[in-house]
């Protein structure tokens, strides 16, 4: 069964997130802020942390960089009210594998879970929007590394369709792909996402701070 | 200001010094308003009592001091440099004043005052009204906020009339005794000036650390008394509402969805930019719908443009889709999800819901919503709709309208 650790500075968040989930995973460890959280993923080693954003201590992303790299196999999926693109885009590219709301329900969390410690990505439609935002397709700029710098057009297409609020099954029927496939191009977004040195994310990311 | 509203409460009427159109300190003028008669005969009955044995001024004098300044909210603020004509009416009557008041002295005295002594009395006077004009009421309360160029301004004139006052004295002294002993006089004055000001110091610093305190606690009350208001109006009114409705569940994520929306927006929205965005005016509709029928709506926008009659037109026919999909598409706990990516040549929209869904050829020719309000509205404004459903896997309807060239719409 899988295993989770939970990581919520509302302990009436984590007992509602506790009664959803159910007998469906088993939840080892829980923890409120950065330092308990630490502490608890390296005792448990879950398969997933549902990591919420906004943590005393430095917030989801603190946790993050301190865990991300030094405990590879743990997987991350964060978790937050808010809607600030600048948080959601900060913890994936801190290496959060997903990002999703509060309001999910119980199934569908489970589903996320699932797929996170599989190994690929889970983009609610609101992180797909950011995405697509922070990429968007202005030719006239140079850039560094081609091949992560941009989004090919079917990446763009999954994308979309994720936003319009499609799930994987629905984005692999629209386009005639397996459901394999578009898990393949969400990974590859990921990966970009992560990776890509591209200024006009930074950028991006900067004057949505601002806001 | 409570001077105001004293004025709208039933009660006593109060009596004020008036701050406009006064020649002196306002008192005829205050004394008018509240007799409502013309200041003209106050000022007649001050004269006559004057030089019926000096009690006018002294009357004049107590009112001053007695009774508290009126400054009406939108009086025209005080211009700090030039004389216009009302000003030099007021210095007019000031010289009358003192004037006169050496002129009664003169009489009382039994001629043997001699003009010494009216000189450092009229010094004295003329120093002790500049000061006394600082201290204003209306002056005092703006003493803590003026600062620089007009802070230094008053700090000048207080200077100017203590020291008019200290040289009144110190003319009078030297008058009565030869002029050899004068400037030990004024040295006197002065030391004993100095003594009184070391004495009090302590007092005024207090005073003054007292008023920065009681300034900056009224600005934080002020406040924390906004903050309430905003979350009595807002959050405390939903959770009543909450509470009468907990067997309704529906009713319940209505008000829970409306109270988020509102306190996002008045925690982190800016103030200004709301209006004539596309993304804004989407955002809003869809919480309006959200409201409306008890739905969830997720918004998600990628890019943002200007309101123009086209994208408008669209967003009224984005709207009747989302009415559709609340009514017949949304049931419990699903989500209606819009998305909207504006790009240079077209806005793209599409309102998807996980509903039954239907046949779109077999909608009856007399269903106005998808055919007039959407697809018809669409068409006649240079835009066309597209509605996808297949029965058991819900319906999307897209709306694309193609965005004007640059330069024509600005």
């Amino acid at each position: 069964m899988l295993r989770v650790v939970l990581v919520d500075d509302h302990r009436m968040f984590r007992t509602g997130v506790r009664a959803e989930l159910g007998d469906a995973v088993d939840i080892v460890g829980e923890a409120e802020d950065v330092e308990t959280a630490v502490a608890a993923i390296t005792a448990t080693r879950p398969d997933v942390v549902l990591l919420d954003v906004h943590l005393p201590g430095g917030g989801g992303r603190a946790v993050l960089d301190l865990l991300a790299t030094r405990l590879p196999e743990v997987k991350f999926l964060a978790l937050s009210v808010s809607d600030a693109a600048e948080d959601v885009i900060g913890v994936i590219r801190a290496g959060a594998r997903g990002y999703v709301t509060k309001t999910i329900t119980g199934p569908e969390l489970i589903g996320a879970l699932t797929r996170v410690a599989d190994g690929d990505a889970v983009f609610s439609p609101r992180l797909a929007g950011f995405v697509l935002d922070a990429f968007a397709n202005s030719p006239d700029t140079p850039s560094v590394d081609e091949d992560l710098d941009r989004l090919t057009q079917r990446e763009r297409e999954v994308l979309r369709l994720i936003a319009r609020g499609y799930t994987y099954r629905e984005v692999a029927a629209e386009l005639f792909i397996s459901v394999k496939t578009v898990e393949t191009h969400v990974s590859a977004v990921l990966r970009k996402l992560q990776l890509s040195n591209r200024h006009e994310l930074s950028r991006w990311a900067a004057a949505r701070r601002l806001v | 200001m409570s001077a105001q509203s004293d004025l709208e409460q039933p009660g006593p009427r109060r009596v004020y010094r008036s701050a406009e159109g006064r020649l002196l300190g306002g008192v005829a003028r205050g004394l008018a308003e509240h007799l409502r008669t013309e200041v003209v005969w106050i000022r007649l009955a001050f004269v006559l009592l004057t030089l019926a044995g000096g009690i006018g001024i002294v009357l004049y004098g107590a009112f001053w001091i007695v009774l508290p300044q009126r400054v009406a909210a939108d009086a025209p603020p005080r211009t700090s440099r030039g004389f216009n004509e009302h000003q030099v009416t007021q210095v007019v009557a000031f010289a009358a004043l003192v004037l006169g008041a050496i002129l009664v002295l003169q009489r009382l005295e039994i001629g043997r005052i001699g003009y010494p002594l009216a000189i450092s009395l009229a010094l004295a006077a003329a120093g002790a009204a500049m000061l006394w004009r600082q201290l204003d009421d209306a002056q005092r309360t703006r003493w803590l906020q003026v600062t620089g160029e007009r802070r230094a301004g008053i700090i000048v004139r207080m200077a100017l009339g203590a020291a008019l006052v200290l040289g009144g004295s110190a003319f009078f002294l030297a008058s009565r005794s030869n002029f050899a002993d004068a400037g030990e006089s004024i040295l006197a004055i002065l030391v004993v000036t100095a003594g009184l000001a070391v004495i009090s110091s302590p007092f005024w610093l207090r005073l003054v650390a007292e008023l920065t305190a009681e300034r900056r606690e009224r600005i934080r009350s002020q406040e924390r008394a906004e903050f309430a208001a905003q979350v009595h109006d807002s959050v405390l009114q939903t959770l009543a509402m909450i509470q009468r409705h907990v067997d309704d569940p529906r009713e319940v994520g209505r008000l829970v969805r409306a109270q988020e929306r509102a306190l996002r927006g008045w925690l982190y929205r800016p103030p200004a930019t709301a209006g004539a965005s596309f993304k804004t005016a989407l955002e809003e509709l869809a919480g309006e719908v959200e409201d409306e029928h008890s739905v969830e709506i997720d918004v998600v926008v990628v890019g943002d443009c200007p309101l123009t009659e086209a994208t408008a037109a669209q967003l009224r026919a984005a709207r009747e889709a989302m009415v559709n999909a609340a009514k017949y598409g949304a049931p419990a706990g699903s989500t209606i999800s819009v998305y909207a990516e504006i790009d240079d040549g077209a806005v793209n929209l599409f309102i998807r819901d996980r509903g039954p869904g239907f046949d779109p050829d077999s909608v009856p020719a007399d269903r106005l919503g998808i055919r007039e309000s959407i697809i018809g509205r669409m068409r006649r404004n240079g835009g066309h709709a597209q509605v996808r459903s297949t029965p058991g896997q819900g319906s999307e309807v897209f709306l694309e309208m193609p965005r004007e060239p640059a330069g024509k719409g600005t």
